[in-house]
């Protein structure tokens, strides 16, 4: 089985994230890069399904040159190559222009499956997988618990807000992936010693056969004009108990939709 | 080649992409792993085996070690700087860590081809965990007047006293232990690489410490414990040089902890100075306190920096016996300064169980002791003045 899995380094989940005062776009130097963590289980899903059906693993990320740290974990971990998208032309594409770039490398490309982490840390909109599965005219499995592969189907538990469905699609097919299907590995230090030897192909726009136009920061369908530090937590709602303390918390969570 | 590592306000330079990975590594296993647990381990005293195990799978409780046996085959240089970052996490287990590569190392550098080949992959596997037994309740820093007697019976030795201040003593799997086989001082002194399970061996109730209560530490008693002559790690006599050997390495794992310990306290003291907030601003404004981080600061690096051109020089194969006891000693010496003034930098909150600079000062206090006292550091160090 071929699987590819498409990888972003993220500002560290836990820092400060600053926007850029030049051109409004996600500070990268700002924080330490990580692998964005929901792409780890993205990646352990895919060592699942090696371990169990054979097959290779192909690391895809688009991103700067420091984005290099995170092929490297992905292949620490066990995946066996990588591909790395990287050119200054990028910078400030949007989601339309990542799907773009990403189903164009995997064009061409023999696989079976392509996972995703179901979002981003930074940029939260969950839209990339569908976009890719969208260009590729495959199936699109998102938001994906558990994952079962049999001779030509993939089966997947899709969570929703009441539970799950579960849906089934042949292969190819694009999956994207929630933190419940399963706990990421980390990567040994056999395994950081292994991936050196993997091969990593490097890639800029052009190799890609990317159209310059439809890259970058100047080909955005979404523009920001202004932006604001993230204002003080206000105070929250305090439910003074009169005897019907219990009524008041139930009506609170209900317009909160809680309940 | 120089490759530049910086997480969360500690920059390195490392010799080779694969031990930025090894840290990145590193530092994600003690955030995530370590890090959260500690608090609670300590205050509880509970040992956490599961800790060394996963360590030990992922690799990094052999790093200096020969990949052929199951090592990681990193120089010093680099597996000082994976320990020193557990040890920002979990002092506790990075001294664990850096015993159980203390216990590894007679057997790693002085066993015979045949021996390595039986015992050392198991040793350096993950699985099993160490435990070097020097000192007795009378001989501490005299420690070649050991007096645990292992008499020839045979094939065997019956090995019969007592050991002292034992790291891992009754949890670990393996001792070291050096025991008298002949005359009087250094020279009468031998090496036995011996199993937990071995009989007449036993661990005593572990000691009640001041800090560092996830490592448990015991005496070891000996009574006619039979352990094969071909559990000699180098010849009769030589024990005493392999002990002194393995403790020059040790001695530099003891300085990265104590780098890791006081950076941890750094980290705490620069984040609280940053949000307590006192004549209207930030207290790290203040010119008092913001000059307390910087000496804390400054010497950390002193100590990382020391503790590496140690390491460099036993990579490089030169002596280092002397700059290795003063890494110890400065490294340790500053961490218990450091740990000081970050009681300091939090106030009567920094005073309390509910911030957890006060455990590291608890911790810090060990590390001028184990591994060779300061005072012993200088001994060694006052000894190689004037020598060439």
């Amino acid at each position: 089985m071929k699987i590819a899995v498409c990888v972003k380094q993220v500002p560290d989940t836990w820092a400060e994230k600053k926007l850029r005062s030049d051109d409004s776009t996600l500070d990268r130097e700002a924080a330490d890069g990580v692998m964005n963590e929901l792409d780890e289980y993205a990646v352990e899903e895919a060592l699942k399904l090696q371990e169990a059906h054979g097959g290779e693993i192909t690391i895809i990320t688009m991103g700067p040159e420091r984005a290099g740290e995170t092929v490297r974990k992905a292949l620490s971990m066990g995946a066996d190559a990588a591909v790395h998208l990287v050119d200054d032309s990028l910078h400030g594409s949007d989601a339309l222009a990542t799907s773009y770039a990403l189903a164009t490398i995997l064009t061409g490309r023999d696989f079976d499956l392509v996972f995703f982490g179901s979002e981003s840390t930074d940029a939260r909109m969950s839209v990339v997988p569908a976009m890719v599965a969208e260009r590729l005219g495959v199936a699109q499995l998102t938001f994906a618990q558990k994952v079962d592969v049999d001779g030509t189907s993939v089966t997947i538990q899709r969570v929703t807000d009441y539970g799950f469905e579960t849906v089934v699609a042949n292969m190819p097919a694009v999956v994207s992936v929630v933190e419940k299907i399963n706990e990421p590995r980390y990567p040994s230090f056999k395994g950081i010693m292994a991936a050196k030897k993997k091969p990593v192909e490097t890639l800029s726009t052009v190799d890609a056969g990317l159209e310059g136009s439809q890259l970058g920061l100047a080909a955005a369908w979404t523009v920001v004009e202004d932006f604001a530090a993230r204002p003080p937590k206000a105070a929250g709602t305090i439910v003074t108990d009169e005897g019907d303390g219990g009524v008041k918390l139930a009506e609170f969570l209900a317009t909160q939709k809680f309940i | 080649m120089t490759i530049a590592w910086q997480t969360s306000g500690v920059l390195r330079r490392l010799p080779t992409p694969e031990a930025a990975s090894l840290l990145d590594l590193t530092h994600e296993v003690a955030t995530k792993e370590l890090r959260p647990r500690a608090d609670e381990a300590e205050a509880a005293a509970y040992f956490p085996r599961e800790i060394f195990t996963m360590l030990g799978e992922l690799g990094l409780m052999s790093l200096p070690y020969a990949e052929q046996f199951g090592g990681g085959d990193q120089p010093y240089e680099v597996s000082l700087q994976v320990l020193e970052e557990l040890s920002r996490a979990w002092m506790s287990v990075a001294v664990g860590v850096s015993v159980h590569n203390l216990a590894c190392f007679p057997l790693a550098n002085f066993g015979t081809d045949d021996q390595q080949r039986q015992w050392l992959p198991d040793l350096l596997g993950g699985g099993l965990l160490g435990a070097y037994c020097l000192s007795e309740p009378e001989s501490g820093s005299d420690a070649a007047a050991l007096s645990t007697r292992a008499v020839d019976a045979g094939d065997d030795y019956l090995v019969s006293g007592t050991k002292a201040w034992i790291t891992h003593g009754g949890v670990a799997d393996f001792y070291n232990l050096m025991v008298r086989t002949g005359d009087e001082g250094a020279k009468g002194i031998s090496c036995l690489l011996v199993n937990a399970d071995t009989s007449g061996l036993t661990a005593a109730a572990p000691e009640h410490k001041m800090g560092g209560n996830s490592s448990p530490t015991a005496q070891i008693h000996l009574v006619d414990a039979r352990v094969s002559k071909s559990r000699r790690i180098a010849a009769e006599g030589a024990g005493f040089t392999v002990a002194l050997a393995a403790l020059d390495a040790g001695r530099l794992g003891i300085a990265a902890c104590a780098v890791g310990l006081a950076q941890a306290a750094l980290d705490a003291a620069v984040q609280y100075s940053g949000v307590r907030v006192q004549f209207g601003r930030p207290i790290r404004d203040l010119q008092g306190v913001s000059f307390m981080l910087a000496d804390m600061a400054t010497s950390i690096e002193a100590a990382r920096a020391l503790y590496l051109e140690a390491a460099r020089r036993k990579d490089a194969g030169l002596n280092f016996t002397s700059i290795a006891a003063m890494a110890k000693l400065m490294a340790t010496d500053s961490a218990m300064k450091v740990t000081t003034d970050a009681i300091q930098v939090f106030g009567g909150a920094g005073y309390t169980r509910d911030f957890p600079v006060e455990r590291f000062f608890r911790e810090a206090k060990v590390l001028q002791i184990v591994e060779g006292t300061n005072q012993v550091q200088r001994m060694v160090i006052g000894r190689s003045l004037g020598r060439g």
